[in-house]
């Protein structure tokens, strides 16, 4: 049992001390916009904020987690899904198959956080998702145009 | 754009499914848009036909009977239909038919496959006339309506206009009337030079969804009462399940069953994945028996048949043998493919439900008839009683045309009647039970004359064939004719659209099948890819050694093709080839899957022999570019998933054992990686080519001719997996 603070709510829920973040957000919360890739922490589909900072929710026990800190799913990033990473998203139309996607944009809406002038050498070291379907160029483009218009 | 259904009785259909599934593709209803008459508490229309419902509210709804994994065939699809329907495109929406409903209704879609690149070339014949029909029908409604000949109606963005009489209406108000009509017998389609919205860089029709996390993936579905399944099957090809110690964990949390599923496979269901993926990761489990498979052992059989006497010829021009014999120079050299796996990013997953008189199963599948096969069969009960609901795919890449998730998660589902369940594949198991790109390689050998001139090329292919692993009843005399993708009889119909491009005097593609016990399958670009880096790097050595220019030499042998010729010459314009720049490019042109593609990579070799890809410039003749926009970012994902292979892509077995069970040793292309990519679309008109595929087969050949450049070594073993480049 823990209390956590998902996307400005605090919740109660169930979970064992070893249970991922991504398995109570996924099954518990009914948060799927957070997704399973490989549960070693290696593809980032399941990227999400604490406090304004990219994790990995699949190796991050939710146990771990104070109700101090404040999570935030690809579902909270916005309200009505218009922050800019996912404006540009939509405007280069980015996604293909798109599972990748609610990863990508937090892990870029992540390093904007802490970087908002992140440059292209910024994104090559920050930016490690897995695409299968290839999006990268766009993804870059992205986040060319997203900062453009956090400035 | 109206991408959420309103009052699709189908869709409300497909998307409820049986158990209060949320599937959040249905919106909120909208209410009356500005026309007069208040719809609210209409019925809704029934569709004029097949292919084209139309609401009450004038949403178009295209059905679509393809599958959407990424490549954008809905979009483009919805595209034809809408540009012979004349709608509005705001308006249009998708769906997608049931392939329960298909067979009930003798396959008024045809077919459901989603594969080789067959989308749009494949279907946009009939789905266009389709289209033109459900056209003519509602025009005949209105026109009836009004008194007046059809032919003296007009359309125009789903508006029917009568210029006579001054009448004017829109498709939602006489989709009713039209779905009475007979349909026409004969329909004639736009000529290109008329369309509207076939040929724009419209925006996916699934876009927004997917950037908010609303989009549902099959690994989303969440049903009332639904419990969750996660499964091992044999490590070894061909072990059977001899035993399991369930009481080791049926005592974990959460944990319901434990049970066997078929000869060779174990399932733990409990409430949460996350539960019973821990008990099966704890469980004990015995296996007999399997292959002892490595495949460092079977290199030596791929060696040996590279020069075998046993070998089936797939195409062959004058007497390559005899060229040989008279050749000044003969260039000889051996390339290689290793096993790749799949890897999409939503790993396998199916969500079934069964009880004894129905079957129900919603699943990620390139194949919903295969599906609904599998389906039936696992079950037990007769077809017509069990139902397949496709979900959008988080990539496919040719996984998902297999039905092995399906059948698995039918038979959990078959010992608890009632219940729900959803099997979700853990990425270990992904990528142990794939079926695997499979392996080859390639002996290519070139002759030239005393002049240099190009006398013979034969491309000997040893190693496994797809069709003898998973169709064997599609090998006909010893031949798998798609192992000669890209290098084909261009005159046998069933290959004229994976056929040599190039015009050789004297060529020969033969196979020595080499079929080691690991499953293949098809993998985006099939053997396309393998068979344009044998062929094409041969091209780039040959003209070495004949002293002349890469680009010169092969558009020589591009005469007949100028198509081809004309990818390979932009390529190489845009590219910067032959500038004294100082930068190091390589080139290459293939024809698969019914489209011309080309590349000039650019790339950079540092003091440590290490890659850098910079810049890359594809051409794609597609024949006709249905969604421009669409296809570029086909061109720049097919160099990741090409150049992710060429890089790192070696599944390799030990003692039968997959040894790169997750991205962390099967490593895949990242951003950092990735080069520029500018893509040239060129359609010249007159065929309908594929998109989704065949650029992959020059992602790597144009890299690897690049290195040459760079540093003087041929680089013919792959993957290449950070290798000094600089060493021989």
């Amino acid at each position: 049992m823990g209390r956590l603070n998902i996307n400005g709510e605090i919740v109660e829920v169930e979970f064992d001390d070893d249970t991922p973040l991504l398995w109570v957000l996924r099954e518990q919360l009914g948060l799927t916009g957070t997704k399973f890739g490989c549960g070693v922490a290696q593809c980032g589909a399941c990227t999400v904020h604490i406090d304004g900072q990219a994790i990995r929710s699949c190796v991050y026990p939710a146990s771990a987690i104070t109700e101090a800190e404040q999570i935030t799913t690809i579902e909270g990033l916005s309200e009505a899904g218009d922050h800019p990473v996912q404006q540009a998203w939509e405007e280069l139309d980015v996604p293909q198959c798109g599972y990748c996607q609610p990863g990508m944009i937090m892990a870029v809406a992540g390093m904007l956080n802490n970087n908002p002038e992140a440059n292209d050498e910024d994104i090559d070291a920050e930016i490690t998702n897995i695409c299968r379907c290839g999006t990268f160029g766009r993804v870059r483009r992205g986040v060319h145009l997203a900062k453009t218009k956090m400035a | 754009m109206g991408k959420t259904l309103t009052l699709s009785r189908r869709g409300f259909l497909v998307a409820t499914g049986a158990t209060g599934l949320t599937l959040g593709v249905l919106g909120a209803c909208s209410g009356p848009s500005d026309t007069e008459v208040d719809i609210s508490n209409l019925p809704p229309n029934p569709e004029v036909n097949a292919w084209v419902h139309i609401a009450r509210d004038d949403t178009v709804i295209v059905r679509i009977a393809r599958s959407e994994m990424g490549q954008g065939t809905l979009t483009g699809l919805a595209q034809l239909v809408a540009e012979e329907l004349g709608a509005d495109w705001e308006k249009v929406t998708t769906e997608y038919p049931t392939p329960g409903e298909n067979l009930a209704r003798d396959r008024v879609w045809g077919d459901f496959l989603t594969g080789g690149s067959q989308g749009i070339r494949g279907s946009h014949q009939y789905v266009r006339e389709g289209a033109a029909a459900a056209r003519i029908m509602l025009v005949q409604a209105a026109a009836e309506e009004w008194g007046v000949p059809a032919g003296e109606c007009t359309v125009n963005k789903g508006v029917i206009s009568h210029a006579g009489s001054g009448n004017e209406t829109s498709f939602g108000a006489v989709a009713d009337a039209a779905s009475e009509l007979t349909p026409p017998t004969e329909v004639t389609l736009k000529d290109p030079s008329e369309w509207t919205i076939i040929g724009q860089p419209l925006p996916r029709l699934d876009t927004k969804d997917k950037v908010t996390g609303v989009q549902k993936y099959g690994a989303d579905l969440q049903m009332e009462g639904m419990l969750n399944a996660s499964i091992k099957a044999a490590p070894r090809r061909n072990a059977t399940l001899a035993s399991f110690d369930a009481s080791a964990v049926s005592d974990m949390p959460g944990v319901v069953r434990v049970m066997a599923v078929g000869e060779n496979a174990v399932a733990v269901v409990a409430d949460t994945w996350w539960h019973a993926n821990k008990a099966l990761q704890a469980l004990p489990i015995e296996w007999e028996g399997g292959d002892a498979f490595n495949s460092a052992d079977f290199e030596a059989e791929l060696v040996d048949g590279l020069t075998s006497d046993q070998a089936v010829t797939g195409y062959e021009v004058g007497d390559v043998d005899e060229a040989f014999s008279n050749a000044d120079q003969i260039i000889e050299a051996v390339y290689n493919m290793p096993f790749q796996s799949h890897a999409p990013m939503e790993p396998m997953n199916a969500t079934a439900l069964y009880t004894s008189e129905k079957c129900e199963v919603w699943c990620p599948t390139q194949n919903g008839e295969a599906a609904l096969a599998a389906a039936a069969q696992a079950s037990g009960l007769p077809i017509q009683q069990c139902e397949v609901y496709k979900l959008l795919l988080g990539g496919g890449f040719g996984r998902r045309g297999m039905t092995d998730y399906v059948t698995q998660a039918v038979l959990i589902a078959k010992e608890m009647p009632g219940t729900p369940v959803k099997l979700l594949w853990s990425r270990e198991e992904d990528q142990a039970q794939g079926f695997y790109h499979p392996t080859t390689k390639a002996r290519v050998r070139g002759s030239l004359d005393s002049e240099g001139n190009l006398t013979g090329v034969n491309v000997r292919i040893s190693g496994q064939s797809i069709l003898a692993g998973i169709m064997p009843q599609a090998i006909v005399n010893g031949m798998d004719i798609a192992t000669f993708q890209g290098l084909a009889n261009p005159n046998n119909p069933r290959t004229a659209d994976q056929s040599l491009k190039y015009t050789f005097p004297n060529f020969r593609a033969d196979h020595a099948m080499r079929n080691p016990p690991v499953r293949p399958g098809f993998w985006r670009g099939v053997n396309a890819n393998q068979n344009a880096i044998y062929l094409d790097c041969l091209m780039d050595e040959l003209a070495e050694a004949a002293g002349r220019d890469p680009l010169e030499f092969r558009l020589a042998h591009m005469q007949d093709s100028p198509e081809l010729a004309g990818v390979l010459q932009a390529v190489a314009d845009t590219g910067g080839w032959g500038s004294d720049d100082g930068k190091h490019r390589g080139l290459c042109a293939f024809y698969s899957f019914g489209a011309y593609t080309a590349a000039c990579a650019e790339v950079t070799v540092d003091d440590n022999g290490q890659l850098k890809i910079d810049r890359i410039v594809a051409a794609t003749d597609p024949g006709y570019a249905v969604n421009p926009q669409q296809i570029e970012a086909q061109v720049e994902g097919s160099f990741v998933y090409g150049l992710s292979a060429m890089l790192y892509g070696n599944i390799t077995f030990v003692e039968g054992e997959v040894q790169e069970t997750n991205f962390d040793t099967y490593n895949v292309m990242r951003i950092y990686e990735m080069p520029e990519v500018e893509t040239i679309i060129m359609p010249s008109g007159g065929f309908w080519g594929g998109v989704g595929e065949p650029t992959i087969a020059v992602a790597a050949p144009a890299v690897l001719n690049a290195i040459y450049a760079a540093t003087g070594n041929r680089v013919r073993e792959l993957p290449l997996n950070y290798r000094n480049l600089r060493e021989a």
